[in-house]
């Protein structure tokens, strides 16, 4: 019996119940110009013209080495969601073994028990770090996972029929828009709260005394600024008035600040966010993970897989998935989420990593992260032309304003192979020139220093030039 | 065979509902949590809500599955059974008394009159065996 299940018949019978002449008419819509197989008078080859001949594997392997050494040596002192830790050899040494090595989420309890476990382990260790009750064992990415907190408190706020939800412009761009794309075809409608100019976070005493009907308020913490938001504060107002509160979060944070179940009266109600700072490396965008908690009331809305303990006909302890029946394979389409197999592997390593590094070690690096970001904006700062733009605390990153074009500046620095910050002109024009610039425990006092040494040299050639005359120093 | 209380009316979807007067009392037969198994949990309609005949009101989920519940009149939500939310099980052990999902004041009493008598609930459950 043959793979391909389509006879020659099967597809004519199918074109003409569909009423169409050929599969490739099916393609008619896609541009000819962004065609990759179709040869010069348009009809379609089995090559791809963008795509060269074959190479040796020794010439492949030369070209890609070429290629990772254009990015291997560079000093990087960007963050904007994806973030430099040191990560022990030992948590991917440990993962990629054979019993771990799978992104799949295992549902052979009988035969899974070592990774069910691990992933029991990763629920505990996220849900004790965010202070709520449960965790699922992961979902694709912190913007996909925020997208879920929303989908997820419509479900779950039963008071609130309007289907609104307050979003701070302080959330990362990215996961603003993930967000609006997955929920605005189902009449959910993201409302932007804008941020104090001065601080860089939500003024408390600007929010609406009489908000109307929302189901959630989403809180970054920190924000994309780095700015700490005034948690206490934002829960209770959303409490107040019917909301339930998403913390959309970075999770190494939580090691060192207030952990979303503590905020305010009675603690956030979904906790999200990116896992990416728990030992995954950065790697040209991806892999990542998102995570995602809440109290005990919402479990049966939440979306993902979980893992439950259980004890089998001896009793003894054993693990399964549990909950199923809000998923997809059971609940059909009133599933809570279609998120079968998660970032597995990439949980896998994270939880190694937790464990390795442990509470206290995840508290250090947190602790050393924001030491190093306030010594390099201290730094930074004395330079003529880089300013802080916001008062207020922050965790490990910093907006600094530039008397120069952020691409100026930030393509000199790339030349010495110093990746300087975020540029933040495409997403929030209204701060000028400025860049969001992150120095986690990687970045020793000397990275700092070249930096900065750097970046005055910039200034220096920069300034000259915009002055005709140059007054005599000596 | 399972019980089919001669004094309820019935729907296809395996719901009950015991009228009196203007108000309806609605759960599902004991043929329908025998399909079901153990019931580990049951989201309840909001009082107040207006439901239509035929429509989502309810979900009982058990070990293996998630129903959803139909509402077989037209009317307002007056009562939800609070003592499910802890109990789910009571369902099982008693689908006709103590688990009742929720009270309702009817919109269209001739509604009724499309449900099944228990002589024919009987014959439809007994075929899915």
């Amino acid at each position: 019996m043959p793979f391909i299940p389509h006879t020659d018949d099967d597809i004519q019978a199918m074109l003409k119940a569909i009423n169409v002449d050929s599969i490739e008419a099916l393609f008619d819509e896609i541009p000819k110009n962004l065609r990759q197989d179709l040869a010069a008078d348009g009809s379609p080859t089995t090559s791809l013209k963008s795509v060269p001949a074959g190479l040796p594997e020794f010439e492949v392997a030369r070209i890609l080495h070429e290629r990772a050494n254009q990015d291997g040596a560079s000093s990087c002192f960007i963050g904007a969601g994806a973030y430099e830790h040191h990560i022990p050899a030992a948590v991917w040494e440990i993962t990629t073994r054979g019993e771990f090595y799978s992104a799949y989420t295992p549902y052979q309890a009988e035969a899974s028990q070592g990774t069910l476990q691990l992933l029991y382990e990763f629920q505990t260790m996220m849900a004790s770090l965010t202070g709520m009750d449960v965790s699922n064992g992961s979902l694709y990415d912190g913007a996909s996972s925020l997208a879920e907190a929303v989908l997820m408190a419509v479900r779950a706020n039963r008071k609130s029929k309007a289907k609104r939800i307050l979003m701070p412009n302080t959330v990362h761009p990215h996961y603003r828009e993930t967000a609006h794309n997955i929920v605005h075809n189902q009449n959910i409608t993201l409302e932007t709260l804008e941020y104090d100019a001065s601080t860089g976070v939500i003024d408390v005493n600007s929010l609406p005394e009489e908000p109307g009907d929302i189901a959630a308020l989403v809180i970054p913490y920190p924000n994309f600024f780095g700015g700490l938001e005034d948690v206490d504060v934002l829960t209770d107002w959303a409490h107040e008035h019917g909301a339930l509160v998403i913390a959309v979060v970075n999770p190494l944070a939580l090691a060192l600040l207030k952990s979303p179940g503590q905020w305010g009266k009675d603690g956030a109600d979904i906790v999200c966010g990116e896992g990416q700072s728990l030992g995954v490396p950065l790697s040209s965008g991806g892999p990542n993970y998102g995570i995602m908690c809440c109290k005990q009331a919402y479990v049966r809305q939440m979306p993902g897989r979980v893992v439950g303990q259980t004890v089998d006909l001896d009793g003894k302890v054993g693990y399964s998935l549990t909950l199923q029946a809000r998923e997809q394979h059971i609940r059909r389409s009133k599933a809570t989420s279609n998120i079968c197999t998660n970032q597995g592997l990439v949980v896998t390593a994270s939880t190694i990593h937790m464990a390795i590094v442990g509470a206290e070690g995840l508290k250090r690096v947190a602790a050393q992260s924001h030491a190093n970001t306030q010594a390099l904006a201290e730094r930074l700062c004395q330079i003529d032309g880089v300013q802080k733009c916001f008062a207020g605390p922050n965790f490990h990153e910093i907006v600094l304003q530039l008397e120069l074009p952020t691409e100026t500046v930030l393509r000199s620095l790339a030349a010495s192979n110093i990746l300087g910050g975020y540029a933040l002109n495409k997403y929030y024009p209204e701060l000028g020139e400025a860049i969001l610039v992150c120095a986690t425990e990687t970045k020793s006092d000397a990275d700092i220093e070249a930096y900065a040494t750097k970046l005055e040299r910039v200034f220096a050639l920069q300034g000259a030039s915009r002055c005709p005359v140059q007054p005599k120093m000596r | 065979m399972s019980e089919v209380p001669e004094n309820l009316k019935y729907a296809k979807s395996h719901e009950w509902v015991l009228i009196d007067g203007d108000t309806a009392t609605v759960g599902i037969t004991e043929h329908a949590q025998d399909l079901l198994g153990d019931l580990v949990f049951i989201e309840l309609p909001d009082v107040g809500t207006t439901l239509e005949a035929g429509t989502e009101c309810a979900v009982v989920e058990s070990v293996k599955a998630a129903s959803d519940v139909f509402c077989p009149m037209s009317g307002e939500v007056t009562e939800v059974n609070e003592d499910l939310v802890d109990a789910p099980e009571t369902v099982n052990s008693s689908p006709y008394d103590g688990g009742w999902l929720f009270k309702m004041t009817i919109s269209n009493a001739a509604e009724a009159n499309d449900l099944f008598d228990p002589e024919t609930y009987s014959g439809l459950a007994a075929d899915d065996h």
